[in-house]
């Protein structure tokens, strides 16, 4: 396999984890490795894995070297301003991400009467923490409760609430979510670590609208204690999709 | 239209594939197909939200499933960018304009972005459209194949489901990615058990919803 220049990517703003290095270059390890698997047909899941450590050649894919010359002909046919693309790659690397949506979930926590604004009109109560904008502009709150278990899925094509939880991760737009979260969602949950008892109703949301959903994850036991901004500390994108509870101890992503 | 990109309910896709402490772009041509995309969205011409998911829905099935996501909206960009007259294919080979081709303005400055992210766009209505549905009916989605755009799944056709809200008047994105018109009307959420869609292997304590519009619900 041909090997590709290793991405050092920025880690969206929602993540708290500690990556080192060695994280860093995993993940990157992996998108190289997808794309060296450009003319393969066996790709339908994206991305492969890749479990080794070493730093790649720089070899610019196919694609990096399209897409250069795709933007130096726009630039220079006056179509699009250099300054505006990195303007719009910082806004979703840096500032939108799921810590917005943490925000809203961890004040709805604490607030029980912007907790109720929130499950009447939810894009109003969202946009009094500044959230707003495109792929948000009618959003509504999905709560969680022992017995009842919200998903958020679309499986026509990739809708997610952009403001308050950024840019869907891969997982999301992958066809083996898009395809098995309406017809078998306990399978699904259970592959990301979550097992609902039998008698959990699970309510799967198919944004087949423009009307975009937020999952309003369970607080969790042993935070009594904590302030609203430890409380957002907790709170992962995953849990805001419906694919994971909302732990003390902190989840991933 | 009945195509690939319509995956609710399919067999053999595999696993779901979590990556931890995923980044937002795997690779700096994502991050600038997504931006090249949003910049020029903005900038007008004869373009829709509901025209641009088509346009993916359009590509070749094989092709579809091979590609990884920004490779669609890259390949997309580059259809729309020759339909609509913004560069040519040898343009985009080449990556230099045309000798003697104008040179424009571009629509979108870094000064522009905050506000362009930031910006509501809703497909919400104030149109007077009454509703011919309200919360509480039952009713059945109607078994309808249209070639062109649909909102509305196989998986979720000819099945009884019950409305559970009425989120108002939106665009109707079957005849608005066409360019034929917003045709606003009523989005229900309508629920659905999951025993009436996929049978009795289901869970009877397991619901889909899916956001209907008008035309696509009849009276049970």
């Amino acid at each position: 396999m041909m090997h590709r220049r290793v991405y050092k990517p920025k880690m969206p703003d929602g993540d708290k984890s500690p990556v080192g290095r060695r994280g860093f270059i995993k993940g990157a390890a992996a998108s190289a490795a997808a794309l060296a698997a450009e003319s393969s047909m066996a790709r339908a899941q994206e991305p492969r894995a890749h479990d080794h450590d070493h730093d790649h050649q720089a070899v610019p894919s196919d694609l990096t070297l399209r897409v250069k010359a795709l933007e130096s002909l726009l630039v220079e046919k006056g179509l699009v301003d250099r300054a505006a693309l990195d303007a719009v790659v910082d806004a979703y690397e840096t500032k939108i991400g799921p810590r917005n949506g943490a925000r809203v979930v961890a004040r709805a926590w604490v607030d029980p009467a912007y907790r109720k604004r929130l499950l009447t009109d939810a894009t109003a109560a969202i946009a009094e923490l500044g959230y707003a904008g495109g792929q948000g502009e009618d959003m509504v709150v999905l709560e969680n409760a022992p017995k009842v278990h919200n998903l958020v899925v679309c499986t026509l094509c990739s809708c997610y609430p952009w403001p308050i939880l950024g840019l869907p991760p891969v997982w999301y737009k992958s066809a083996p979510y898009r395809s098995r979260a309406v017809i078998d969602p306990r399978g699904v949950l259970s592959e990301f670590g979550l097992e609902l008892a039998e008698d959990v109703e699970v309510r799967v949301w198919d944004s087949t609208a423009e009307v975009r959903y937020l999952v309003l994850p369970e607080r969790p036991d042993g935070s009594e204690h904590m302030t609203e901004e430890q409380l957002a500390g907790l709170v992962t994108r995953d849990s805001m999709v419906g694919v994971a509870k909302v732990s003390v101890v902190g989840g991933k992503s | 239209m009945n195509g690939i990109h319509d995956m609710g309910g399919m067999h053999g896709m595999g696993r779901v594939q979590h990556e931890n402490n995923e980044p937002v772009f795997h690779a700096p041509w994502e991050a600038r197909t997504y931006a090249i995309t949003r910049v020029l969205r903005a900038g007008g011409g004869r373009q829709n939200l509901d025209n641009s998911r088509h346009q993916l829905e359009l590509l070749p099935p094989a092709e579809y499933l091979r590609m990884t996501y920004y490779e669609r909206w890259l390949t997309r960009l580059i259809n729309q960018l020759v339909d609509n007259g913004g560069a040519t294919r040898e343009e985009i080979e080449s990556g230099t304009p045309a000798p003697g081709s104008p040179k424009a303005t571009p629509a979108v400055t870094a000064a522009m972005v905050p506000a362009l992210v930031a910006r509501r766009n809703s497909a919400r209505r104030d149109a007077r459209v009454s509703a011919r549905f309200r919360v509480g009916q039952r009713v059945r989605a109607r078994n309808m194949h249209p070639n062109g755009h649909t909102r509305l799944p196989r998986y979720a056709r000819g099945r009884l489901g019950l409305v559970v809200r009425d989120h108002g008047v939106f665009v109707f994105p079957d005849t608005n990615a066409e360019f034929l018109g917003e045709k606003p009307q009523h989005v229900y959420s309508v629920r659905f058990a999951a025993r009436e869609l996929w049978g009795d292997r289901a869970s009877s304590r397991d619901f889909i919803h899916l956001d209907m519009w008008d035309d696509y619900l009849e009276r049970a």
